[in-house]
Formats: structure tokens, C-alpha cells, sequence
């Protein structure tokens, strides 16, 4: 049996680590008479240097609700014996990981970076910190969100099994438990890939893995209970330091209302006239 | 009896204030709405009446976590599968 789960909850929230603004809602779709969610804007910080946070509502990365949910889930199906979740990044972090103990997870593990320095953590600190906290914890699995959806990276959990040599379930739809083997069915360009994997393994998970539980108010008051370790990276002998720098963050260009054009002709002169032909 | 019923009730406007900070007319708006219904039926006494109240209300928790999971996930496949041949 496996002996404990780890989920880390990564990327929750401030993917990598830094703060995820929470993005405006589209309009919903259903036949539900609801009304359109207040755009919360965006905005490029002046000296574009990233995106203005402070102020700006947090809240768990998506695909990070549904690893922690499928943790949860099997734990609950008394496959696993403990999940812990991990977030690494600036104190605001213990509320996501707050969320993940009101899911279920039975103990929280923050790793804290100063909000000044969190900007530059990106998925490899991350994946470091990860992979020194499965071994210090003796952790069968780790499951991640795919992605954060600030950054768009998709390569924290990647490479935190490269950095511990663990083999990878990415994309993750459907994760069985097959004694000490792991199936897991990926999400890929041409249909489903089934992999069978040792475990540990580091999976990574998609959109139809499963449904994440909401964090009701009864169950965030009974894991005010639980545990959550508050460490440094250093104190894993992590280095966070990072070969790259953000050169500037613009917003995406304003889109110019479309030409129409009557005929074939029209259209390549238009063509012409813009110099594109 | 009386007693826990009110407790049940108490619990019950907790947990649906607290769902509805995310709502999407706004936290503001549906406290309004969550005050004014509570108010309403303020003067029910039978206890039949009341629980088939606290019942309703969590039919409506129950509607909540339902739409911000709907909302959400609708955002999900929107931003990142639109482009790709999905079957949902």
C-alpha cells in the first residue's frame, strides 16, 4: 500500500508562487437566468514589470483545485493514507493552502518566500522545492495542476520528476491505483494515452480529471484544526535563484475592427495596399 | 427542539453568506437578498415549516457550489481547449 499521498497544491494560487490575480469571468452560458460577472481587470503594472496585484483577489489555480480534489478523493477511497498540501510563495499562501485543508487534505506545508523575491519563482525553483520536500516527506505521489493559469508554463511537475527521476503522468484524465502501480490516462493531441506507472510518480492534472469539491464554511472551520509547517527554501537547501528575467509584460495589442470587402479583387488590393502581399 | 432548529438556521445563514461572496452580481447584492428572504419568514413558528425552509436554503448552497463550479470549469475549457476537437 502506498504510504502517504502528496499532493502539493503547487502553483496554487500565486502559480509559481507569485500572485494569481483572479481573472474575469466569461459570461455564463446556461440557461440559468444569471447576470454577467463584474469584470475584475487586469492591469499591466506602469513600468511593466508584470501585472498589478496587490489588492487583487486570489484564489487556488483550477487544475491545482483538481489535484487536490483528486487526492482527496483517494484518500477517501482509503487508498492513500495522508495528503499534504504545498504552496510556495508569499504569506497569502496559507489561505489557498487553508482551501486545500478545507477540501480535505489533512496538513500544510508553506513554503514561504518574501513577496519581493517571489516574482522570480518560477517552475524550476518550484520543482525544486517540490522534489526535496516528496523525499523529505517519503511521499508516493505528487500531484499538480497541469498548469497555472498566470503563467501558462506547464512544467513545474515535469520538471519536479526529472529532478527526482520519477516517471510522469502529465494531463492527467483518469488516475487508477493498481496496488503499487499507477494508470493513468493522458489527455493528448490524437485521443487518450494509457500509461502504467511505479510508483512514486508525479502526475499532473487536466480539466476532466474530475470535479473539485467547493471549500463549504463547516469544513474550512474543522481544518482551522490542521496543521500547517511554515518553512524557508533554505531550510531544504533549495536555491531559488533564476537565470531569467522578465523583460516586460504588455498588454496583448488592441484588436483594429475588420475590413469587409466585396469581391476576390478587393481583397488583394486591400492585401496589397497593407503590404501584405 | 425550538433551540436546535435555530441553530440549524443560524448555521444556515452563516454557511450561504459565506458562499456568497463569490456571487456574481456581487457579495454586496446577495447578502441584500439573503437578509430580506431570512427577514421574510422570520415569524414562522412550525417547526415542519422551518425545516422545510432550512431544506430549501440548501437546495440553494447546493445551486451555488454547482454554478461557481459550472462558471469555472466553462472558463477552463473556453481558454485552454476551444481550439481542439473536445467531445465535451
Amino acid at each position: 500500500d502506498p504510504g502517504q499521498g502528496g499532493p502539493a497544491s503547487s502553483r496554487s494560487l500565486w502559480s509559481p508562487w507569485r500572485l494569481l490575480p483572479c481573472e474575469p469571468w466569461p459570461l455564463p452560458q446556461e440557461p440559468l437566468t444569471l447576470p454577467s460577472p463584474p469584470a475584475e481587470q487586469i492591469r499591466v503594472k506602469p513600468d511593466k514589470t508584470g501585472v498589478v496585484t496587490d489588492g487583487v483577489k486570489h484564489s487556488m489555480n483550477p487544475f491545482c483545485e483538481i489535484a487536490v480534489e483528486e487526492a482527496v478523493r483517494l484518500k477517501e477511497k482509503k487508498l492513500v493514507k495522508e495528503v499534504i498540501a504545498v504552496s510556495c510563495g508569499p504569506v497569502q499562501c496559507q489561505e489557498t493552502i487553508r482551501t486545500a485543508l478545507a477540501m480535505g487534505a489533512d496538513r500544510g506545508i508553506h513554503v514561504e518566500v518574501p513577496a519581493a523575491e517571489a516574482d522570480r519563482v518560477g517552475p524550476l525553483q518550484v520543482a525544486r522545492v517540490l522534489a526535496k520536500l516528496a523525499e523529505r516527506e517519503k511521499v508516493d505521489l505528487v500531484l499538480l495542476g497541469k498548469q497555472a493559469i498566470d503563467d501558462d508554463c506547464n512544467q513545474t511537475g515535469q520538471m519536479t520528476a526529472g529532478l527526482l527521476d520519477w516517471p510522469q503522468g502529465t494531463f492527467a484524465s483518469q488516475v487508477t491505483l493498481e496496488g503499487a502501480k499507477l494508470k493513468v490516462e493522458r489527455e493528448i493531441d490524437g485521443g487518450l494515452e494509457t500509461l502504467r506507472l511505479k510508483l512514486p510518480a508525479v502526475v499532473t492534472t487536466d480539466l476532466r480529471l474530475n470535479e473539485p469539491r467547493y471549500a463549504t464554511l463547516p469544513n474550512i472551520m474543522k481544518a482551522k484544526k490542521k496543521k500547517i509547517e511554515v518553512i524557508k527554501a533554505s531550510d531544504l537547501g533549495v536555491d531559488l535563484s533564476s537565470k531569467l528575467t522578465v523583460v516586460s509584460v504588455e498588454d496583448p495589442p488592441q484588436r483594429t475592427a475588420g475590413v469587409k470587402v466585396e469581391t476576390t479583387e478587393d481583397l488583394v488590393a486591400k492585401l496589397k495596399e497593407v503590404g501584405r502581399i | 427542539m425550538a433551540n436546535s432548529l435555530r441553530g440549524e438556521v443560524l448555521n444556515l445563514y452563516k454557511n450561504l453568506l459565506h458562499l456568497g461572496r463569490d456571487y456574481p452580481k456581487g457579495a454586496e447584492y446577495f447578502k441584500r437578498h439573503l437578509k430580506n428572504v431570512f427577514l421574510k419568514n422570520k415569524d414562522v413558528k412550525d417547526p415542519e415549516k422551518i425545516k422545510e425552509l432550512i431544506e430549501r436554503g440548501e437546495f440553494v448552497m447546493k445551486a451555488l457550489e454547482a454554478l461557481y463550479f459550472l462558471r469555472k470549469y466553462r472558463a477552463m475549457k473556453q481558454r485552454y481547449y476551444s481550439d481542439v476537437n473536445k467531445t465535451n
